[in-house]
């Protein structure tokens, strides 16, 4: 089905990562939150293979429900920035004039702020908490789809056969949703790939920070700042969180890849 | 030419007027009175109007935007809360450990990214290229709140090769450089063998070999130069890229920049000195951008013309 056998790779991967977050109650060997300063920073071992933290919590049952936190953040940003985007981007491709003008004017300027920099912002006013962090991503997360959406209506909307829907009667609405987006979702679900891995990095960066998810939660990226702090004395509660970003981040881009070599063959990247 | 940069330069000053505007209300976005937030629940009455005064909270919205944008326009980014210096002081006194950081991280970039760049395109498919492509996908997927710690735990603790946090001398910097510019290293490897190896198909290159002459000087000379005219765009953008992962890689690093500044800001509530590093990290990165464009449409005629 997949030309690149990394796209398998990461399909094996994201799999096990969804399994993980949605078993991780019944998978994981302890609870994450039980605090047990005696064993405080204990280096991995047989039983425990990740080691312990500062609290002395089991670093692999943390792990496990880390996946929950990243997987939730993940799907609820997507989905509904990808909703808002593509339907911003449709009225405004489809429209033209003075809709999309001031909509990309807008989106001029929510560019200007590099990277996570706005998200940054919106947390520190709203108040750290991974609510807010969900709702500053969304409220940058549908720019890139919009502007994708709103350059391929662009390119379909002269084609004939969206001119046969339009003067055959047909409502704007019903052209949109019926006739143009089964003809551009596939560009847009690539995109949503690859925007996964770019939210979960953003949700670990944000909780690394401090302005995520509050201390004590298995956040991956509250795991990693907890790790900074006793980097010197134990320096195993920094690996393994890290690890698991890197390669679910990892496993997004390479099926993101495959699925745009699959859906999208006119871009046959050499 | 002239009327390209112009009509970039009307755009960049409606994008930083809108930017000005954001960076204005969000302190209005925060739940509750800001006041209260900034000074805590302890603090009294009397310093609470003062404060408000001071910020102008207690006059209407208009005008308080009114004096915001006319404040920035002359240098008044406001005032710090706790002490009490001006907010373009504490922004221009940690720019110099930003900019270092920003200068080591690019470097490293570029001196990755160009030998294993050209190498990888001579060879496609090749050894190299498929052990680049697999340590550029690493490289892009790793976050730095990872690489970074990963870095000290080697270097510096089993090591004990380079030193930890702190600014200093050269030694200093490296472990932060390596941690801001590898992922722009991982982009721009690719990026220089993708366009290499399209520049490499033209015509003028077989011309270039067919009349005798050295290899090396065909790659160097004919190829690479016009392989780099896409390259100048995919640095600029990068640049957005440093800039905001240089807050994370100060945070790791205890680097004092703009971006810890930042986030002292935020810990202590001083939304002032937070807004005004937002400006400032937002005015940086649109302005670089408008230079590469422009760099960009004078390298490369056609652009000019869309």
């Amino acid at each position: 089905m997949f030309r690149n056998k990394w796209t398998y790779a990461g399909l094996i991967i994201i799999l096990f990562f969804i399994v993980t977050a949605l078993t991780a109650p019944w998978i994981a060997p302890e609870d994450p939150y039980e605090i047990n300063l005696v064993l405080q920073l204990a280096p991995p071992d047989a039983d425990h293979i990740m080691g312990r933290d500062n609290n002395g919590s089991d670093i692999l049952s943390r792990l496990l429900y880390g996946a929950r936190i990243s997987l939730v953040v993940g799907l609820s940003v997507v989905t509904i920035s990808g909703i808002i985007g593509i339907l911003l981007g449709l009225v405004s491709g489809y429209y033209g004039g003075w809709v999309d003008l001031i909509l990309m004017r807008i989106v001029d300027i929510l560019l200007a702020f590099p990277g996570l920099l706005l998200a940054i912002a919106l947390v520190a006013v709203l108040g750290p908490s991974l609510t807010n962090v969900v709702i500053a991503l969304i409220a940058l997360g549908w720019v890139p789809f919009a502007r994708l959406v709103r350059g391929q209506v662009i390119s379909v909307k002269e084609r004939n056969y969206i001119l046969a829907a339009r003067t055959s009667g047909q409502s704007d609405l019903r052209v949109m949703i019926i006739h143009i987006l089964p003809n551009i979702i596939s560009v847009v679900i690539v995109q949503a790939t690859f925007n996964l891995a770019g939210v979960i990095i953003s949700e670990s960066s944000l909780s690394f920070l401090g302005l995520g998810a509050p201390p004590g939660t298995p956040s991956w990226g509250a795991m990693l700042s907890e790790g900074k702090q006793v980097i010197l004395d134990a320096p195993h509660v920094s690996i393994f969180p890290g690890l698991a970003i890197m390669l679910v981040v990892l496993a997004f881009n390479f099926v993101g890849d495959g699925l745009r070599d699959k859906l999208d063959p006119k871009t046959d990247r050499k | 030419m002239i009327s390209y940069i112009i009509r970039r330069l009307l755009l960049l000053v409606f994008v930083l007027f809108g930017v000005v505007t954001l960076v204005f209300f969000l302190i209005h976005f925060i739940p509750g009175d800001p006041v209260d937030i900034m000074l805590g629940d302890y603090a009294l009455p009397a310093d609470k109007q003062e404060l408000r005064s001071v910020m102008g909270l207690d006059r209407p919205l208009l005008i308080q935007y009114k004096d915001y944008v006319s404040g920035v326009l002359t240098g008044d980014l406001g005032t710090s809360i706790h002490s009490k210096r001006t907010v373009l002081e504490e922004i221009l006194e940690r720019l110099p450990a930003s900019a270092e950081l920003m200068v080591g991280a690019m470097t490293i970039a570029l001196l990755i990214a160009f030998p294993f760049g050209i190498l990888a395109a001579l060879k496609p498919y090749g050894l190299l290229d498929s052990a680049s492509m697999f340590a550029s996908f690493l490289g892009v997927a790793m976050p730095n709140f990872w690489l970074g710690p990963l870095l000290i735990i080697f270097f510096s603790i089993k090591l004990d090769w380079l030193p930890i946090n702190e600014r200093g001398g050269l030694e200093n910097l490296i472990l932060p450089s390596i941690t801001l510019g590898t992922a722009m290293a991982a982009m721009l490897s690719r990026m220089i063998r993708s366009s290499l190896l399209e520049v490499l198909g033209e015509e003028y290159i077989r011309n270039a070999r067919a009349k005798g002459l050295a290899e090396r000087k065909v790659i160097l000379k004919h190829a690479l130069r016009n392989a780099l005219i896409p390259v100048i765009t995919i640095i600029g953008l990068q640049i957005g890229v440093l800039l905001s992962g240089a807050i994370i890689t100060e945070a790791i690093f205890d680097w004092p920049g703009l971006g810890s500044l930042l986030l002292e800001g935020i810990y202590n509530r001083n939304y002032p000195l937070v807004q005004g590093c937002i400006l400032v990290i937002a005015t940086i990165y649109v302005v670089v951008n408008l230079i590469t464009d422009i760099t960009y449409a004078w390298v490369d005629p056609r652009v000019r013309l869309s």
